[in-house]
């Protein structure tokens, strides 16, 4: 392995690790601060124990996502410095509006809300965890826009004299149609986490309890259960509309990436969708074999017409050849079609996985209706067994979009609506200074404190979801407690 | 004013506003290890664990946001000066993983310490807390030195010094003085915030340490501005010397608010002293034909104008409501406020998942 490889290694390792936990960061901040709203409107002290339950978790999780995103701020410089010089102009600009806008007022308003329990005003304490559901979301949408801009450039021009990518056009960057797409799609999917999350955890404890013969107690996770589900419904609604939409545009711009996904390798009038394909993993078309296939199908996601013409694998990388050449610097071919297999299976596993969420919800919907609770164990093993599947989905529709735009890390545009002469590809953007021995030593580093990190961070949770709602208070009575500096968190 | 000049100040700013927020949080997490030290098979001690926690918990509301001036500075180096940060993150490749090595296990050591009751957790937790801390603070000491001093950068703007070269003595001479500094920074920043025996413990400290700090840091800096800088740097010079000297003055005299106001100026100081130092360079090479500077390393004008739009209208913002957290939690902290821990056990009595049926059916109402 090169440093290259090492480096694209160490950017899906330390990238998939920390997008494990922000998608519940997204979601669950919302939902906590929508759980202690209610509180606050109603004074019904359930809301306010689901608060505290929910918001416990929300802690764990929030502190490695954070400790982990410490790391992507650097990393573009560490092992992508020629990238970076290629294209800080242009997306440096949504990291450093991320920070100023986003990090901020999330690592302030955070410590606020922690800290001051029982010492704020309820009201503005209420405020201070909206701040961190805005901010999450809000940082997001940053993050997103310089992706958006990596898989669809816009708003930029390629100047000679600096050999670099410049900004022309902010508001471009900031409404790129990829990115107004991306946003509603991973925010969507966020909250599908979390909503699977809060019903998952809600759903195990209910069943519990009303077998235990406690239905009181119980009451207050089916809450959590009706909430989660209407969660998880309102977004599964949102994730098929905006990735609908990001299918459309995916043909338009990346097209390459679209025959990828449906190992398409001939190019075919009416397209259909493959259940399964078998291929023999060596990246080419020949070992592809379709095996179950809903005819016209892909045709139909890309452009709404079953008769459309998709362009095969085989002819786009000839169209490619043509327009940027046969060969690279070193004189060695280049392949711009993806890795086949990875693109294909992420993006059926992305699909198929979030399926468990929508069949909790569905059960959810009927074992909770009316008021009723329900003692079926079954329906608490579903709400355990879905909770992982939304964050592996997530994953894998990160690891398609960013595996289906190879060998480009700035994805030239085939269509008007780009910008012409801006791209790079993922072997030029690589650093040229560290030696592989720095990537490699790197790499070994971060997997092994993730690995665990990931471990401690499991047993927390868990160890704290199986605890469940404290029945006594955490802080002493409040009247003891008025003069003290803050709510002693630590 | 030339934009990327503007920036290049901006830039300096978020600097400040990192090294003298983190900066004594840093001093917190490194004095956790001196005044929180646990006795090798010594029993736990109640009293000992809530003098710790009256540490944690001072910086504990705020330290997050102190470290986000770290990533809004790389941020705003990305956009601003891509080449500077495209040379400086993989020139100074290998300090730069150890310090994102300590800051992630301090950020999780924070959050999860109280969350487990047990005493192995909490030395674990207290051990990323303490290394978490001392790493960056030396570290950045040896990187900011380093910058001062002048790297080997080839003609495409590349550092090809390797990783030995950042250990010249300047460069660490430079990381004593962060460590010093911070750690002064911090025992002045507890005594102002604590009450009862930490308060005493780190005043005294804090009036041990000042006069170290005050040779070492005058020592690097004269030996900074005879070799490396520019004259008009003395005055940055003279006003951390004075500032120092208040510094000794006032922890003698136990007046911990000026104590912080002079530890808090100095560091100020250092950072025009090296910004200044390196000013017309980002990031001067031996040779100076090869120089990072801040008319080659900047990005285009287009998007500094946008960049100092976004910057000005939000910077004010984020002193402001970081000010009102610090006005919030301005009060003094001490053990006996400390309530028990209610962290859980790390293992739970195992007890029947499901149990046995009830007789009752479920109501469904």
């Amino acid at each position: 392995m090169d440093a290259l490889d090492l480096a694209r290694w160490q950017f899906g390792i330390t990238t998939v690790y920390h997008f494990i936990f922000v998608p519940l960061t997204i979601g669950l901040a919302p939902l906590v601060a929508i759980m202690q709203t209610i509180w606050v409107r109603t004074g019904d002290e359930k809301w306010l124990k689901l608060t505290k339950f929910f918001g416990k978790l929300l802690l764990i999780n929030f502190a490695i996502g954070v400790a982990t995103g410490i790391v992507q701020e650097f990393q573009f410089g560490m092992n992508w410095s020629e990238y970076s010089r290629f294209v800080g102009d242009v997306f440096g600009a949504p990291l450093a509006m991320e920070a100023l806008a986003a990090f901020f007022v999330e690592s302030t308003f955070l410590g606020l809300w922690i800290f001051g329990w029982d010492k704020l005003p309820k009201k503005i304490h209420l405020a201070c965890i909206w701040a961190v559901a805005v901010a999450t979301n809000l940082s997001a949408y940053f993050i997103l826009a310089a992706n958006s801009w990596m898989q669809h450039p816009v708003g930029t021009i390629f100047n000679l004299e600096t050999g670099r990518a410049e900004m022309v056009d902010i508001g471009a960057v900031l409404t790129n149609n990829t990115l107004l797409a991306a946003f509603p799609h991973t925010i969507t999917a966020a909250f599908l986490t979390a909503g699977t999350f809060v019903a998952g955890i809600g759903a195990w404890w209910m069943v519990r309890l009303v077998r235990r013969g406690e239905h009181d107690k119980a009451r207050t996770y089916r809450s959590a259960v009706v909430m989660g589900m209407v969660t998880m419904l309102v977004a599964g609604v949102g994730l098929i509309w905006s990735g609908d939409w990001q299918a459309k545009l995916m043909f338009d711009q990346q097209p390459m990436k679209m025959a990828a996904a449906e190992a398409l390798c001939e190019t075919q009038d009416g397209a259909a969708f493959s259940i399964l394909t078998i291929g023999d993993l060596s990246n080419s078309c020949e070992g592809v074999r379709h095996v179950i296939e809903m005819p016209g199908f892909t045709s139909f996601l890309a452009t709404g017409d079953f008769d459309a013409t998709i362009k095969g694998v085989d002819d786009l990388q000839r169209e490619y050849e043509e327009q940027f050449g046969f060969t690279d610097e070193a004189g060695n071919p280049i392949s711009y079609q993806p890795n086949l297999a990875v693109t294909y299976w992420s993006f059926r596993l992305m699909i198929g996985l979030a399926v468990f969420s929508a069949v909790l919800a569905l059960a959810a919907l009927w074992l909770t209706r009316k008021g009723r609770m329900t003692d079926n164990v079954w329906f608490a093993r579903l709400g355990v067994l879905a909770i992982p599947m939304p964050f592996l989905a997530s994953s894998f529709g990160w690891i398609f979009t960013e595996m289906g735009r190879q060998p480009w890390v700035v994805v030239p545009n085939p269509n008007p609506s780009g910008v012409d002469g801006v791209w790079l590809l993922t072997a030029q953007g690589v650093s040229e200074v560290t030696s592989v021995g720095h990537v490699a030593g790197s790499l070994v580093a971060f997997t092994a404190l993730y690995g665990v990190l990931a471990v401690i961070w499991y047993r927390l949770m868990h160890r704290y979801a199986v605890e469940g709602i404290a029945e006594t208070p955490d802080s002493p009575t409040p009247d003891q407690d008025a003069d003290a500096p803050l709510s002693f968190a630590y | 004013m030339d934009l990327a000049i503007v920036w290049f100040l901006l830039i300096a700013v978020l600097w400040t506003g990192y090294l003298v927020l983190e900066g004594f949080d840093f001093g917190v997490g490194m004095l956790l290890g001196i005044f929180g030290r646990r006795r090798r098979g010594a029993a736990p001690d109640a009293t000992a664990e809530k003098n710790r926690r009256v540490i944690i918990n001072t910086i504990g509301p705020v330290w997050d946001g102190n470290e986000v001036w770290l990533l809004t500075a790389g941020g705003a180096t990305f956009a601003a000066f891509p080449e500077w940060y495209a040379t400086l993150f993989s020139g100074f490749y290998i300090p730069l993983l150890i310090i994102l090595l300590a800051l992630i296990v301090r950020v999780v050591a924070f959050e999860w310490r109280g969350k487990i009751e047990s005493e192995t957790w909490r030395t674990w937790a207290d051990r990323a807390l303490v290394i978490g801390s001392w790493v960056p603070a030396v570290l950045w000491g040896v990187a900011f030195a380093n910058l001062v001093r002048g790297v080997e950068l080839d003609a495409n703007h590349q550092y090809v010094g390797g990783f030995l070269a950042l250990l010249n003595p300047f460069a660490l001479l430079g990381g004593a003085v962060t460590a010093l500094l911070f750690l002064t920074h911090g025992a002045v920043f507890l005594a102002l915030k604590t009450d009862g025996e930490i308060r005493e413990r780190a005043s005294v400290l804090a009036e041990r340490l000042a006069p170290v700090t005050l040779v070492v840091a005058g020592a690097w800096a004269v030996w900074a501005q005879l070799a490396f800088s520019v004259p008009w740097t003395w005055a940055a010079v003279a006003v951390a010397a004075v500032a120092l000297v208040a510094v000794v003055r006032a922890t003698r005299a136990r007046r911990e608010g000026w104590a912080f106001t002079g530890t808090a100026v100095t560091i100020v100081a250092a950072v025009v002293l090296i910004f200044g130092s390196m000013y017309p360079d980002v990031m001067p090479a031996l040779d100076p034909a090869n120089s990072l500077t801040v008319a080659n390393a900047s990005s285009s004008p287009y998007t500094l104008q946008i960049m100092t739009w976004v910057a000005v209208a939000l910077t004010p913002v984020v002193l402001l409501y970081q000010g009102w957290t610090y006005w919030v939690f301005r009060k003094r902290i001490s053990a006996e406020q400390i309530p028990e821990g209610v962290g859980l056990s790390l293992r739970k009595i195992a007890d029947q998942a499901w149990g046995s049926k009830p007789e009752t059916p479920a109501p469904r109402s």
